[in-house]
């Protein structure tokens, strides 16, 4: 027994790398269908958004770029999706300039997937540099710090942001990003302008978030793979129950091989400590 | 599979990022910079078209408010460090910055980190609380907040009382980290899922996507 830990300890990375690949591969191509529970964050922030009266308009901070798209991208579809369907009308900005295009492609594809219209059903802004300035100017005057759309179409001449000047227009900001970027909105949206906030996170900074839903200073979170999968099935839910037909969903079908993939790496992780109390039992004797 | 070339050229060049894990290769690096030289420039044309443009160059050449050139002259300033002769001028625009950002960020900073996240960690009567369970969680918060700051007291020694709470307290942080690493291996697993979903998906048509 011993003997064979050994040889397990001794084991060359690219054989975990390519048992890893099937894990994935495998339940890809056959999928299990492994239920999906919702978690209060989740439902905290699709409850929210559900409960606005049609014509509210919320801002979707495109806060991420390509690198972290298999998991953000999928929950900006996906809240999009849920919003226009309730008649709610999205704005779409960005503090990466990096995340411009991405931006631009969740809004264009599911404005044209529901027949939404530019202008008067959503509205996308572009990237704005300076985080800080951005999101106070936002407190003060949406004109100042936006003055033309993504487009180049002076924002006076849009009819859907014709009322809307300042956060007291914004029912909630929501920030998709991959790094610490939504605590500036918590910081300078929220704390200064009593702004609702909500974040869709990368599931590596999930857990810096929790905290800021502990004092309620964010509405809900979408954290990883995993919340855009439970935020695909309530909107999957809510088009079935409007008679519509239901989206694509990306997140929930790579749900089941991200938990093949965790069981494996779970059971390398105990064979790579047995087998380092192995080594150690041996250079004792 | 995909008749788009688009998709062909990113579907080769996912693999030849991951020929890294075989080993390191010219296919991996020509894809590694190609991806950097790539980036600088749509930074460069981003930048240019949302921040230089309208921000500087439009108000001075369109509209001719010559007051835009002060900022303009702050952050060409950035450029002194190339000049060892002029260098010192850099600390001017770092120091206008510093100064900014100082007094946005030490309120808000404070008033969002500091005094809402003490508030949240204050125990109520039990009535305040919409369930047993909550009341639970949040005796839990009050003492792992307690028991982590006693860990990271360092001008007393550890011993008695002070070393049973900075015990307690390491329990509380290995927790933390393990739910961190838990979600780090979720997140990298899920970056995988995303390329090979790409690849089986949208290159080879293998999967719906």
């Amino acid at each position: 027994m011993r003997d064979i830990l050994l040889k397990l300890g001794r084991l060359d990375r690219r054989v975990i790398y390519g048992i890893i690949a099937l894990g994935v591969i495998i339940p890809l191509l056959k999928p299990i269908g492994l239920p999906e529970n919702i978690t209060p964050p989740v439902k905290n922030l699709y409850e929210y958004i559900d409960s606005l009266p049609q014509g509210s308009a919320i801002i979707l901070s495109i806060d991420y770029d390509a690198t972290v798209l298999p998991e953000v991208h999928p929950m900006v579809l996906a809240v999009l999706r849920h919003a226009m369907a309730r008649g709610i009308r999205p704005i779409g900005l960005g503090l990466n300039p990096a995340g411009t295009g991405l931006g631009l492609d969740a809004f264009t594809r599911v404005g044209k997937e529901l027949g939404k219209k530019y202008g008067e059903d959503f509205v996308y802004l572009g990237f704005k540099p300076n985080i800080s300035a951005t999101i106070l100017g936002l407190g003060e005057d949406l004109r100042k710090v936006f003055p033309r759309d993504y487009f180049g179409t002076p924002v006076d001449s849009i009819p859907m942001l014709k009322n809307i000047r300042n956060y007291n227009d914004i029912a909630i900001t929501i920030s998709f990003s991959g790094s610490g970027l939504p605590e500036s909105w918590i910081m300078y949206a929220n704390a200064r302008y009593g702004e609702k906030i909500a974040c869709g996170v990368t599931a590596v900074m999930a857990a810096d978030f929790y905290p800021y839903l502990q004092t309620g200073q964010l509405v809900g979170m979408i954290a990883g793979l995993k919340g855009a999968a439970e935020y695909e099935t309530l909107v999957n839910r809510l088009f079935k129950n409007m008679g519509m037909k239901t989206p694509s969903v990306i997140a929930i079908r790579g749900m089941d091989a991200n938990s093949l993939a965790h069981v494996l790496i779970m059971v390398f992780i105990i064979l790579g400590n047995l087998a380092f109390f192995a080594s150690k039992t041996g250079e004792e004797r | 599979m995909s008749h788009d070339p688009w998709v062909w050229v990113a579907a080769i060049l996912s693999l030849f990022i991951f020929s890294f894990l075989y080993r390191d290769n010219p296919f991996y690096k020509f894809a590694e910079h190609l991806l950097v030289g790539v980036s600088a420039g749509y930074y460069l044309n981003i930048y240019w078209y949302n921040g230089i443009y309208p921000n500087i160059v439009s108000h001075i050449v369109k509209e001719h408010n010559y007051l835009y050139l002060v900022p303009l002259f702050l952050g060409l300033l950035y450029f002194a460090i190339f000049i060892p002769k002029f260098s010192y001028f850099i600390r001017w625009p770092i120091a206008f910055l510093l100064g900014a950002a100082s007094g946005f960020a030490i309120p808000a900073s404070f008033q969002a980190r500091i005094m809402e996240q003490a508030r949240g960690t204050i125990l109520l009567s039990p009535s305040f609380y919409p369930s047993k369970l909550a009341f639970f969680n949040a005796i839990l918060i009050f003492i792992g907040v307690l028991t982590v700051l006693s860990y990271f007291f360092f001008s007393k020694e550890h011993r008695g009382a002070l070393k049973v709470s900075s015990k307690i307290g390491i329990i509380f942080l290995m927790i933390g980290f393990g739910a961190s690493f838990g979600y780090t291996v979720m997140a990298r697993v899920s970056l995988l899922i995303g390329r090979l979903q790409f690849l089986l998906g949208t290159w080879l048509g293998l999967i719906k996507y």
